[in-house]
This record gives C-alpha cells, structure tokens and sequence, in this order.
C-alpha cells in the first residue's frame, strides 16, 4: 500500500500533463533563464485556477520534481480528491488563509526553501478577475527575497488561461497558452518594499506577448 | 496491389529521394563552410528540410490508409490551424460559446460532411450557416464592444482554417470522367506543387530576387515568384500522369495552384505582421506553426478544386 499512492500520484501528475498539453498546447518560453536545476521562486500572475498546473506542466521533469507551489490550504483540502492532487501530486506548500489562525505562512515558505525546494507562488494573493493587468503584490515576494538573497526570483507569465477558461464558463477553449520565464530579480541593496515590488510586477508585465491577450 | 496504391508508392519513393538530396544538399553546404560560421539561411533550409520529412511520411501513411485517412488528417490539421489563428484573433467572454462551437461543432460536421461526400452541404455550411449562426451566439451574451471586429475575425478564422483546408480532403470527392478512385491523388498533386513551388521561389529569391513586391511585409521578389511558378508548372508537368489534366492542363493547373498559394503567403504575412508575431505557434520545431506550414496550400485547396469541378467534372 505505502507504494501505492506514490505511484497514483505520478500516474495522475502525467495525466494532468498530458490534458495541458492536449487542451491548450501549453508551451514554455525561457526568455530571461536557461531551464537548469537552480533554486528559484517563479512567481506568476494569476487569473485562473489553471495556472499552476500550467507552469508546473511546462517545467522539465528534473525541475517539476524540486518545485513545489504555494496554495492555499482552504482550497486544496476541500474534499479527499483535491486533498490528494494538491499535496501529494503537485507537493504544496499549504497555507492556511483563514484570519482566526495563525499559520506563520513565511515560515513555512523558507521551510522549504532551506530543504532545497524551488516554489511557484502568486504575489497577487488572489485570482485577478479584472481588466487591470496585475493586482497590487503582497509583501512575501519581498519577504522572502529579503531572507534567502541567494534565491533567483523568476517572474512567470502566463497568457491566454482567462480567455481559455474564463471564470463561470464550462467548456475550455483550446487556444495556445504560452508561459513565459523573465530573467530573475533580486532586491538591491536599500531598497525599499514598495520600490522592488513595483519593480518585480513591472518585470512579470513586460514578459507579455506581444499583440492582445 | 491495386493501381492506386503502386502509384502512391512511388510518389512517397519520389518525395523521399527528393527529401535525401535536400538533406544530402545542405549537408555538403555545411561541410563547405568555415567549422565556426553560423549561416541562418542554411539552417532555417535544414529544419525545413527535417520537418518535411515528417510531413511527407504523414502524409504517405495517411494516403495508404484511404479517404478516411486523409479526411482525419486534414481535421487535425484544421483543428492545429484554427488554435494558432483564433489564439491571436480579438475575442470577449461574451465569444466563449461561440468559439466553442467553432472548435468542437462547425470544425467536425464540416469533415464530417466531406467523409459523407455532402458537396451541397459542406460547400455552404461554414460561408453560410456558421456565418450566420455564431455572431447571434455571440450577440445573445449583450456585449457589444468591438463585436464586429469579433465576429469578423472569428468567421474569417474558419474560412482559412476549416472551410479552406477541407478542400484538400474534398478533392477526393470530386467525380472525374475515366479517373475513377483515383481522385486521392490530386490531393499529392497539390500539395507537392505548391511546396516545391515554394521552395523554389525561395531559392531564386535568394539567389537572383531584386524587386521586392510589397516591402516591409514580406522578402518575396518578382523574380522568385516568376521562378518558383514556371518551376511549378514544370513539376506539373512531370507529375500529369497522375492527374486526369493532360500535360498542358496539368502545367496550368499547378501554376495557378501555385500563383495563389505564393499570394496567400504574402497575406499571411500582412496578418502576423499586424499582430506583431514572426509565427503562428511553434508547435513545428523550425518552422513555425502548422498555418505557418500549410499557408499556401490552404489558400490554393478551394480554388484549385473549384476548377478542377468546373473544368473536369462532367
């Protein structure tokens, strides 16, 4: 048995590549880093429960095998099928959301770092349903840059997952989706929260394709 | 073995010794130059010649197994096309269904309708029906913004993706006066016209092109597009004892074929490069997308059947 659920895990974890591939042709595009096992935190814009998957699916197998992505815990433990894919097929990091429980979510985050886990995280906080390109980041971009300096921080765009499966629609439209890895940013020396988090959104909203979106 | 199926062999036996000295070609040309010196030309000519390769046994195979073969075929490729094209195209939410059915409904019936042999049906059911129907799908949702521009570049996404390549498929319907089951081998006729058609016209651009047709869009020449024509119609020539043309109709048959398709690429071209894009997707490594790929021969498919009926069917 103890085998088991292991290799359920991988079979799924194929499965969900494989339907990413098929729906929507996902592919990667390495415009700012070479796809090498480095430790990193992709961090991603976020407009559709499909955007982990998507970036977990399009990174090499040497590298989706150290990442593990940031997600809240309130979601992914929902129900006993959610509570297998999100921690044992994609091995989150779950943080707990709700207000009356102090989960120390940072703590948690370089956890996993100091184990030599690269991580997928959304500074967005939430999924973004407006026109805005970005919502306003929250500070544990910063945060975690401030206390593990040596860890690229690698802004990830990915296009075209609202108009293929936009919020309150059933049947997902197989356009191209194309992730997008920029060149990583760190915190320079003196500067300020409100200064580098512009200056990461500003890096995550250039690496948009050109054209519409 | 019957007829049909000797003649398809030696075809894919001619395009595969085609493709050996395409590929025994550039090799040479690779082993000239310095050992240091990146020549892009020379490897852009390579990964094409590769990915020929890939098409021509795709296409072989597909022909061996029949009308069937080539019909599904043709469906993923239009499906491969449609995803490039309404990728790039203006949409809303208010699209969703619409292009839904575009994908999962208009795209089947339509092969659907050509397997069936429906000429009447699949000669109107996109320029028509599909016409018709999806901007009042897309009308009930009561967003009006852009939605012309929506509705137009959907409809015309269709047209070049699903109505313009079914007619590849389509040639096998077509009832040819002492051709019989031949029909299937128009569909090689075509599509080794044009693309050899295009390869040429590549090379004479490069090699003597000077008067550039329409600057800033596209490299294409006069001289290349006169080249790569006359070399069409010389390949039609070669190639009439598999058409039911005769020599002369086949050189005229491939001219056209190949006039049209060499402009379609041009127009192509004035469409990625007004959605600031080099190609249509990369699922062909080297060469782009699959529209990329197919470009001139969609755009020759329904004009050359058209003819084709007009001219041969009784």
């Amino acid at each position: 048995m103890k085998i088991l659920r292991p290799l359920a895990a991988r079979i799924v974890g194929h499965c969900i590549r494989l339907f990413a591939r098929g729906i929507t042709a996902v592919r990667a595009d390495w415009q700012g880093i070479e796809p090498i096992p480095r430790q990193r935190v992709y961090y991603s814009n976020h407009t559709s429960n499909a955007d982990m998957p998507m970036i977990w699916s399009v990174l090499p197998p040497a590298l989706r095998r150290t990442v593990r992505p940031v997600a809240a815990a309130d979601y992914w433990l929902k129900n006993a099928l959610r509570a297998f894919i999100g921690p044992e097929v994609f091995n989150c990091v779950l943080i707990d959301r709700r207000p009356e429980v102090d989960d120390k979510p940072m703590d948690k985050i370089l956890e996993a770092l100091d184990e030599g886990a690269s991580l997928i995280i959304f500074p967005e906080g939430n999924r973004n349903m407006g026109d805005d390109l970005l919502l306003p980041f929250k500070a544990g971009l910063y945060n975690m840059g401030l206390a593990r300096p040596d860890v690229d921080l690698v802004p990830t765009w990915v296009a075209n997952l609202n108009t293929i499966m936009p919020k309150g629609e059933v049947i997902p439209l197989p356009l191209i989706c194309t992730v997008t890895f920029g060149a990583p940013v760190h915190i320079a020396d003196g500067e300020s929260k409100d200064a580098f988090l512009a200056r990461a959104a500003k890096a995550l909203s250039d690496l948009r394709p050109e054209g519409r979106t | 073995m019957t007829s049909n199926t000797i003649d398809i062999l030696w075809l894919t036996i001619g395009a595969f010794t085609i493709l050996i000295g395409l590929t025994f070609l550039g090799e040479v040309l690779r082993t000239r130059q310095e050992p240091d010196t990146n020549n892009p030309v020379l490897e852009t000519y390579m990964t094409r010649v590769q990915s020929w390769w890939a098409m021509v046994a795709f296409i072989g195979i597909a022909m061996l197994t029949g009308k069937i073969g080539v019909t599904i075929l043709f469906a993923f490729a239009s499906f491969a096309a449609l995803r490039e094209f309404l990728t790039l195209t203006t949409k809303a939410q208010a699209d969703h269904m619409s292009l839904a059915l575009a994908f999962f409904v208009v795209l089947p019936l339509q092969y659907i309708f050509v397997a069936l042999e429906w000429t009447g049906l699949y000669a109107v059911f996109i320029p028509v029906y599909a016409f018709l129907m999806l901007p009042i799908v897309s009308a009930m949702r009561g967003d009006a913004n852009r939605f012309l521009i929506r509705v137009a570049e959907t409809q015309w996404g269709l047209m070049i993706a699903v109505f313009c390549v079914s007619h590849v498929p389509a040639l096998m319907n077509l009832d040819i006066a002492g051709y019989g089951d031949r029909a299937i081998l128009l569909v090689t006729f075509l599509v080794m016209v044009v693309q050899l058609g295009d390869l040429l016209e590549y090379f004479f651009g490069r090699r003597i092109g000077r008067t550039k047709i329409a600057p800033g869009l596209s490299p294409k020449t006069w001289e290349g597009v006169a080249c790569g024509v006359i070399s069409a119609m010389l390949i039609g020539a070669l190639l009439s004892w598999i058409t039911p043309f005769g020599v002369w109709g086949a050189m005229g048959m491939a001219g056209i074929a190949s006039i049209v398709g060499m402009f379609g690429n041009l127009v192509f071209a004035a469409i990625k490069r007004d959605r600031g894009v080099k190609d249509w997707s990369h699922l062909i490594p080297g060469q782009g997308g699959f529209v990329d790929q197919l470009d001139s021969v969609v755009f020759a498919a329904p004009i050359f059947y058209h003819l084709t009926r007009y001219f041969w069917v009784v």
